[in-house]
């Protein structure tokens, strides 16, 4: 008898791919958290070593996805529900639930400590409470018990470029907390954008989002307000050390834009927006995404220009 | 008569088993990388015994003179 022979009966799903165990990482909101992470350490004003920001954001990284996994160990219920997840490792049956706890604590693990080695204990510590505040407090506590879930959870994803900062830096500072903040005001719309037009899946699966507890309406005024918000939060970035004039035009247009979207939302109806498949929530939401990655894009390309002299700040 | 069973089980193994092997080869060599780095900042260090070169900190007044 071989060990195939053993094992014949098992089903298939006993026998996860390693592809498997990446998908419960998120690697698609790991680049995210890459690319803000990476953007936070490079415009603080401290050279770091090339192999040290590397392995930073290799482990900030790691973190992230290890909350990844920790959220996919918790939520299998309800991602087993929801058409857009329900072919995530776990509620598919490819990966048993443990496997994707085991493997959300140890990499928190491992990512906190290698962190701490790499740049700083703050940094560690930061990392260590993203990685709570993603997998306790907004996982197992917010999501399923507040139409306010995404505006506080929202935290969890604002926090790479400040992990970033202190790994550089070694403390917090304005800076920080304004890339912070940017992300934390860009949440809302983004997620409500996609809850519009997600509404039947959030509402099967018993998640209370802002379009099943208050409807569309009020999720429509919620993104404007928001984005009125954000873009003021986003221009005023323009003016702080790490801001400049690449930042100041992207922040200008893309905000102008954005705003317009909402706007647009905020004039619909529900019965517009089946009309056309919501079309321009589906615009906004795809907006939303450039929108963050040219803001983060634009601090960097000002960071440039400082380091090579041509850009000394506004004053 | 060796039993040669391939089955589409081994295969999913096999790349698990390189996955993982690929994966502690990284992180070897960033542990490495890391030190290099780390002692190469720390300053000026004696090779054989890892202690500062006395021979660099400041010199203090009345000894060595």
């Amino acid at each position: 008898m071989t060990d195939v022979s053993l094992h014949r009966s098992l089903p298939r799903e006993a026998e996860p791919t390693f592809r498997d165990y990446v998908d419960l990482l998120k690697p698609r909101v790991m680049s995210l958290v890459v690319f803000t992470a990476l953007v936070g350490m490079l415009v603080a004003p401290v050279p770091t070593h090339p192999f040290l920001v590397f392995t930073a954001i290799l482990f900030i990284a790691v973190g992230a996805g290890a909350s990844g996994a920790l959220n996919m160990w918790w939520d299998a219920d309800i991602d087993e529900v929801m058409r857009r997840t329900a072919k995530r490792p776990v509620p598919a049956g490819r990966v048993a639930p443990g496997e994707a706890l085991a493997l959300g604590l140890g990499l928190s693990l491992l990512s906190v400590m290698m962190l701490a080695l790499a740049a700083n204990l703050a940094a560690a510590a930061l990392l260590a409470f993203t990685i709570f505040f993603y997998a306790v407090i907004y996982s197992m506590w917010l999501k399923r018990s507040t139409p306010q879930n995404i505006v506080i959870g929202g935290a969890a994803g604002a926090f790479p470029p400040m992990i970033g900062w202190v790994a550089a830096t070694g403390s917090v500072s304005l800076e920080a907390v304004l890339m912070f903040a940017l992300i934390f005001m860009w949440t809302p719309p983004h997620f409500w954008a996609l809850a519009l037009f997600m509404k039947d899946d959030y509402s099967k699966a018993g998640v209370p989002m802002l379009t099943v507890t208050h409807g569309h309406d009020a999720t429509r005024r919620h993104i404007l307000a928001y984005t009125v918000a954000l873009a003021a939060l986003a221009l005023g970035i323009a003016f702080t050390s790490i801001g400049g004039p690449v930042y100041l035009a992207t922040a200008l247009a893309c905000n102008a834009l954005f705003l317009r979207g909402a706007w647009a939302i905020q004039r619909r109806t529900t019965a517009d927006a089946e009309a056309d498949s919501y079309a321009t929530e589906k615009r906004v939401f795809r907006l939303s995404l450039t929108y963050l990655f040219l803001h983060f894009g634009a601090l960097l390309a000002d960071a440039t220009l400082r380091s090579f002299g041509i850009w000394g700040g506004w004053t | 008569m060796t039993i040669r069973a391939t089955h589409e089980l081994h295969d999913r193994r096999r790349g698990r088993n390189v996955g993982v092997a690929v994966l502690l080869a990284a992180f070897a060599a960033i542990v490495f990388g890391l030190s290099v780095v780390k002692v190469q900042q720390t300053g000026g260090i004696q090779g054989f015994d890892h202690v500062l070169r006395p021979e660099m900190l400041p010199a203090q007044e009345g000894v060595g003179q």
